[in-house]
């Protein structure tokens, strides 16, 4: 009994940095935006109202949803793909497998935004390509839209997704896929109706993930969406910074957070933390 | 449901298995008779188990050849083999309910819905799992779960049904219940049965043969009583149950069998003497031999002290030493075996010359 207590005390302490600092950093600054939702420019609940009314804000706000879940579906695709061979490939597929997914995490989001503009854009790297071998005449728009904010979220958030799915993938028994062979099922098969479901709280954890990942992202569509696609976090700036609307600003952040929220609160009803890493 | 000429035919010709510098088999031949209960017994890493992935297909033989019905195999992947597999663990499908994992196979061939529903309906009157059909595997008892895995496994009629020691996560009285319950299923569908276990009355109960590995070869094969009572070496000897070994000298051929010299008298066996001269050794189990207070001329008998004894309920085990300090234990009825004790003195003991059987002196 003394043991389990003093763990949990050595747990605790060892958690308290941290707590403290999301305290003072986010939560305490976060009741000020609470605040200011409420009160400016005057004191009442206008700013959700303007909220329910402004068409630019909901425009935003469905663009944010769309792209999110776009991003979420290719995303965990993707992800399922690479970790299938990351978690039951060769020893050399292993290899190449985890280099493509620890990689990108060493590269700076920015550096990644600027790196796609340099592929995408006009007169990038794609385009000449594609021009060189007569392929289109004519170039492609693939960044400064909602295509070049697509696959810049994707390609960032693909590492991100992996994680959730090895977990589950690892967990398999792996008598259970010799079963269904032996029963008679094809790979193919026996991938789609035996292995596939038995990673679903994989698959769900990792879509989780990248959703709320994606709904606050800021950096991406910015520089690949070039102002033509603008997403929530982006419009929070805008309205904070450059026309002094902090309420409404504010008002969009407490939204986006209760919306997180509750997305985080139905995730764990259905998968434990533990097998999101 | 099943005509027993269904059941499948197997040849192993020279089989042999190498992971890396590991011997997992070696030159293995055997023949599974159709619709005979096979049982692959031995130690763990003594071969059973990776004889069993190759029949299954799970895993390829680095030499030799399979033949099912006389049709070459050995290249054949698992899904075209048509061998019911029951794994360690059950291995069901978590996300399925009973239904849906014992319909799996029968959906795989493409079968009607109709046909589906009556199969499985069927199979799950059989192994008494009515009423728990929509459940998940999570839902059920471990002896459920081996219900629906013997159930998914035969559903299909196979003609080969492998079992990977089924029974090894059960308790002793849920135990004894499956394999009733797998003997009557081996009658009832005649299909042929290929069982792994390490559990040597497992093995004498079920079969109606028992292979028996170790070290990656197959020493003996035969029928339970021959292998108990007739092993071809001491590791088959001592595997199957407890024996006692007495050293036996100037072994030759005789009339009916063979004689010797144990502990200075003779002794005759009934079993030839073809692989052994000289010197040798003799083994007789427990339950073959008796205590005496003298050993009559011509009988086979030596002296020996008894030293303790063990209460079995049914029997009691006493443990005795020999004149030469040989260490013997014999199982006798309760009353014998207090007498033997009481005394504290020399005691015979006897047995019968077609009891004994004669082992190669020293290695296995």
């Amino acid at each position: 009994m003394r043991g389990v207590l003093s763990d949990r005390m050595g747990a605790a302490l060892l958690m308290a940095p941290l707590l403290l600092f999301l305290v003072l950093a986010y939560a305490w600054p976060f009741l000020g935006v609470v605040k200011w939702s409420f009160t400016l420019p005057t004191p009442g609940l206008g700013q959700y109202q303007a909220l329910l009314t402004d068409d630019l804000v909901q425009s935003v706000f469905i663009r944010t949803l769309r792209i999110a879940a776009i991003v979420t579906v290719v995303s965990v695709a993707a992800a399922y793909a690479i970790t299938v061979v990351w978690v039951r490939g060769s020893p050399a597929q292993r290899l190449i497998a985890e280099f493509c997914i620890l990689v990108p995490f060493w590269i700076s989001v920015l550096t990644r935004a600027f790196g796609w503009v340099a592929l995408l854009s006009n007169r990038g790297l794609i385009n000449t390509w594609l021009q060189s071998i007569g392929f289109i005449s004519e170039p492609l728009t693939l960044v400064r839209n909602e295509f070049g904010v697509i696959v810049g979220m994707t390609h960032f958030l693909i590492p991100f997704a992996v994680f959730p799915l090895a977990s589950a993938m690892r967990s398999l028994d792996e008598r259970v896929l010799l079963a269904a062979r032996g029963l008679g099922s094809s790979r193919m098969r026996t991938f789609w109706t035996v292995f596939v479901p038995m990673t679903r709280s994989g698959i769900i954890g990792s879509a989780m993930i990248v959703f709320v990942f994606s709904l606050g992202f800021f950096v991406t569509p910015a520089i690949l969406g070039g102002g033509r696609s603008v997403m929530i976090a982006e419009l929070i700036y805008l309205r904070i910074f450059q026309s002094p609307d902090w309420g409404l600003g504010a008002a969009i952040s407490v939204v986006l957070v209760v919306f997180v929220g509750a997305l985080m609160a139905l995730l764990f009803r259905y998968v434990k933390p533990k097998q999101l890493v | 449901m099943q005509q027993p000429g269904r059941a499948a035919e197997i040849k192993a010709i020279g089989i042999g298995k190498s992971f890396g510098s590991f011997r997992a088999l070696d030159n293995l031949t055997l023949d599974i008779g159709r619709g005979e209960f096979l049982t692959l017994l031995g130690p763990s890493g003594s071969g059973k188990t990776t004889f069993l992935m190759i029949l299954a297909g799970f895993v390829q033989p680095s030499e030799g050849r399979l033949f099912s019905d006389g049709a070459d195999i050995t290249d054949r992947p698992a899904e075209q083999r048509a061998a019911g597999m029951v794994f360690q663990g059950y291995a069901l499908f978590p996300h399925m309910s009973v239904e849906a994992n014992i319909a799996f196979p029968l959906k795989v061939r493409k079968k009607s819905a109709a046909e589906i529903r009556k199969r499985v309906g069927e199979m799950i009157e059989r192994v008494g799992l009515v009423g728990h059909e929509k459940k998940l595997p999570s839902q059920l008892s471990g002896g459920q779960q081996q219900r629906v895995a013997l159930a998914r496994a035969l559903v299909f009629e196979p003609g080969v049904l492998l079992l990977d020691e089924p029974f090894s996560a059960l308790d002793k009285s849920l135990r004894g219940q499956m394999q009733a319950e797998m003997k009557r299923l081996h009658q009832e569908t005649g299909t042929t049965f290929v069982f792994v276990t390490h559990d040597q009355s497992e093995a004498l109960a079920l079969s109606s043969r028992v292979a028996i590995f170790n070290h990656g070869k197959l020493l003996q094969v035969g029928a339970p009583d021959e292998v108990y009572d007739r092993p071809d070496n001491r590791f088959v000897a001592e595997f199957l149950g407890e024996i006692n070994m007495l050293p036996l000298k100037g072994v030759k051929p005789a009339d009916h069998g063979s004689t010797g010299l144990c502990e200075d008298r003779a002794v005759s066996m009934h079993c030839k003497a073809e692989k052994v001269r000289g010197d040798a050794i003799l083994a007789i189990r427990p339950e073959h031999m008796s205590i005496a207070p003298e050993a009559a001329a011509g009988e086979n008998g030596i002296a020996a002290t008894a030293i303790a004894s063990t209460y079995l309920g049914a029997a009691t085990k006493l443990d005795l030493t020999t004149r030469h300090g040989a260490k013997v234990t014999v199982s006798v009825p309760n009353e014998v075996a207090a007498a033997a004790l009481s005394k504290g003195n020399s005691v015979w003991l006897t047995w019968p010359a077609e009891k004994g059987f004669l082992l190669p002196d020293g290695g296995q």
